[in-house]
């Protein structure tokens, strides 16, 4: 079990020109506490590459390697072999895209290397639609979701399909460890991170990352919805372990309207 | 050592010899023997390297441009939709400036759907920023794929380089080649190591984002690197007849071009064809030559204005079509050959498409069509000579 | 601008590479008022952008990388952070 207090003083991603209280470039930042400056990213255009890798404003301490929307993984697979091939021990590497880079194009590639067995963990920070470009739905967003392209009229209700089960998914590829997580449950998903470095093997994980802008709501309650998302049952802490999959109780589960009343994209639902 | 081996098999054995460390690649026709080749080299314990068994060509340049960043020499092969499909990475890899080697063995693309050789596939990467050397030989695959590594990995190039070979007709063709020892390649090839590589102790950003103010700076350094890769690919050819007693002239081929009335341009296995008929032409008292173009991109301009300035007709066979304009090849010619002070008419020709045979006969064809264009305006006929050769 | 060295090898360069710092885009700043803060460390934890130092007994603030979020205010238990508009004094904060 990650101790929070015993997490290290040095940020490894500072300065990026993330949104005030994205949840996303957090997600990174705690990883990274975790994760340790022998760590090598590889990412993909999405919000993060955006943010934190555009000259003249390079926010991460450790080496970072962009690549194309659909190859986050299989680029990972190319610097997991390189580096190995150097003698590099020691050395992590993660993948790290947003729910569009994971769950939809980047879903082959990923695929690919988790089958492959290579050695990395795989960080979806998870925003539930395409936010860089505009806030348009992805294969993460849940049903109803006002998104630019699942938009609200006398016809459109928000997305109309639910959520893609990407833990389900990768489960089905007998990866050693998956699991999802929330930035509202630091200790639980620090401890996921700590886990997913300690397997041999691919590992993945699906952090939500609300999103003040694409969700509508006001920046500081970034923390507050990703907490929300998970007491409403709307997003489960799981854990793909050996095989099994187990799923954290919610023991006094609040109403749904709790977490689906602040935010703008949820805001044509009834009651 | 002489062996017996097809382009593929020529290929793969370079790669071995060039101590490719990561190979990320997958399986298309007529590619697929180089990369089976190299597997087996590496199940042997032949060959020391990691096989990346990617799920798609995007996947394979992906892999290899992640491989070769950590600092390491690495190889993909690919051919047609399998090009078509990795298009996506050519420029990212390139301008990234990240040295490698993909051998591509050249296929139409479809619809219709189609195994066999013409160029459109490398060709419609034109301008991805990848330099692409065609091949005659399977020898000559072999030497280049050598040569370029050395090519990209140049500190004033550090661009991929492609190695093109055409489907079958060299990719699937048994000759006779030598083979080098690996103590003379070691010498001729020294291992990649660049200035700077993912490393947790001096962190880079691979790939950064630039605004409208610095793009442009990065596109203009690649441009300059291009433009001097012309001079690296002679250097290098230079220094490999000096290693290894072959060359081939490094960017242009030219067979009898000095005193030719006309001249044929063409790219890859055509060439030894055209020899053939050029040799039988000129024994019937033709003055007639051939210029194979080894280097596409960069595009040789000045090779080119020197070796094709005293023609009268310059025949250009393309084995592409740009749909809705012309062969690629030939407009480039003309292009190259603009503003010389006397311009040689330059006649394209489309051929070979989708594994259509060039015969000896057709290019004879093409050089008597040309011969007769430059008697008639002996004879004062001026005219547009009508190049609408289609086998 | 980038040398010409650096503008030859490619898009690849050293990181972190910070030109400017991302204060300058706050509305309203985080205040914190030592007597109630318990060092829990959930502002630090939380802030997106690192920009709180934890102490012996209490956490510190730098506002260099600060876009004035209000993550740390909404987070902390015991209300020991507050937001003012940037440039005013701490008078919300001295009124509670």
């Amino acid at each position: 079990m990650v101790k929070i207090k015993e997490l290290p003083d040095v940020e490894l991603v500072q300065g990026s020109y993330a949104c005030a209280g994205c949840g996303g470039i957090l997600a990174v930042r705690m990883a990274l506490k975790v994760l340790g400056p022998e760590t090598v990213i590889v990412t993909t255009p999405s919000c993060l590459l955006g943010v934190t890798t555009f000259y003249p404003q390079l926010a991460f301490k450790v080496p970072c390697v962009n690549v194309t929307f659909p190859s986050t993984a299989a680029a990972v697979s190319g610097v997991v072999a390189g580096l190995k091939c150097r003698g590099k021990k020691g050395v992590r590497v993660v993948g790290l895209a947003g729910d569009g880079g994971t769950v939809d194009i980047g879903l082959q590639a990923l695929s690919g290397a988790i089958e492959r067995g290579d050695n990395f963990i795989f960080i979806c920070y998870d925003n539930e639609a395409y936010m860089n470009t505009g806030v348009q739905r992805s294969g993460a967003t849940p049903l109803g979701a006002r998104t630019t392209t699942t938009p609200v009229g006398s016809v459109g209700r928000g997305e109309e399909r639910p959520k893609k089960d990407m833990l389900g998914i990768v489960a089905a590829h007998n990866i050693p460890y998956a699991a999802t997580a929330s930035i509202g449950y630091p200790q639980d998903y620090l401890t996921k991170v700590q886990k997913a470095m300690q397997v041999e093997g691919p590992a993945y994980i699906q952090v939500l990352s609300p999103c003040p802008p694409g969700w509508g709501y006001p920046s500081e309650l970034t923390v507050k919805l990703a907490r929300l998302a998970v007491q409403t049952g709307q997003w489960p802490l799981a854990e793909y372990e050996n095989g099994r999959l187990t799923v954290k109780e919610i023991a006094h589960r609040r109403p749904l309207r709790d977490y689906l009343a602040p935010q703008a994209r949820f805001a044509h639902l009834p009651g | 050592m002489r062996a017996y081996l097809n382009g593929n098999e020529a290929v793969a054995a370079a790669v071995r010899l060039a101590r490719a460390e990561v190979v990320a690649a997958y399986p298309i026709t007529p590619q697929s023997t180089i990369v089976e080749k190299i597997a087996e080299y590496i199940a042997d314990g032949s060959m020391e390297a990691d096989y990346i068994r990617v799920e798609s060509e995007h996947a394979a340049l992906a892999a290899c441009y992640g491989s070769a960043v950590t600092g390491t020499r690495v190889f993909t092969a690919t051919s047609s939709q399998g090009l078509a499909y990795m298009f996506e990475m050519l420029p990212y890899v390139s301008g990234c400036r990240v040295p490698m080697v993909m051998a591509v063995a050249n296929r139409g693309l479809a619809a219709p759907w189609t195994i066999w050789a013409d160029h459109q596939d490398a060709i419609a990467c034109r301008d991805t920023g990848w330099i692409q050397l065609y091949v005659e030989t399977a020898q000559e695959a072999l030497d280049t794929c050598l040569q370029a590594y050395k090519i990209a990995a140049h500190p004033e190039v550090l661009t991929p380089v492609m190695v093109c070979l055409d489907g079958y007709v060299l990719s699937h063709t048994e000759e006779i080649v030598d083979v080098p020892d690996q103590e003379a390649v070691d010498r001729f090839l020294p291992p990649y190591r660049p200035e700077y590589s993912v490393d947790t102790q001096r962190p880079y950003v691979f790939g950064v984002g630039a605004g409208p103010d610095l793009y442009p700076a990065f596109k203009y350094y690649q441009q300059q690197a291009m433009l001097r890769a012309k001079e690296v690919i002679k250097e290098v050819d230079r220094e490999f007849q000096a290693h290894f007693q072959r060359s081939y002239g490094g960017l242009v081929d030219p067979y009898y071009c000095h005193d030719a009335a006309v001249v044929l341009v063409v790219m890859g296995a055509t060439a030894g064809t055209a020899r053939e008929v050029v040799d039988y032409l000129r024994r019937q008292g033709e003055a007639v030559g051939l210029l194979r173009l080894r280097s596409f991109r960069p595009f040789p301009v000045e090779d080119l204005r020197a070796a094709l300035t005293r023609a009268r007709v310059v025949a250009v066979l393309d084995r592409d079509c740009s749909f809705g304009y012309e062969g690629v090849l030939a407009t480039e010619i003309k292009a190259a050959l603009a503003g010389l002070p006397v311009q040689p008419q330059v006649a394209g020709f489309i051929g070979g498409l989708g594994g259509r045979d060039i015969s000896q006969e057709d290019l004879a064809g093409i050089f008597r069509h040309c011969l007769e264009a430059v008697r008639r305006q002996d004879r004062g006929e001026k005219q547009v000579i009508n190049g609408d050769w289609q086998k | 601008m980038l040398a010409e060295g650096d503008l030859r090898k490619g898009p690849n360069l050293a990181t972190p590479c910070l030109s400017t710092t991302t204060g300058s885009w706050r509305l309203v700043r985080p205040v914190l008022d030592p007597g109630r803060c318990h060092n829990c460390l959930n502002c630090w934890l939380f802030c997106p952008e690192g920009c709180f130092t934890r102490g012996e007994r209490i956490v510190s603030l730098n506002l260099d990388f600060c876009k004035g979020c209000g993550i740390c205010v909404a987070e902390c238990p015991r209300q020991a952070l507050a937001l003012v508009e940037e440039g005013s004094n701490d008078a919300r904060l001295l009124e509670r």
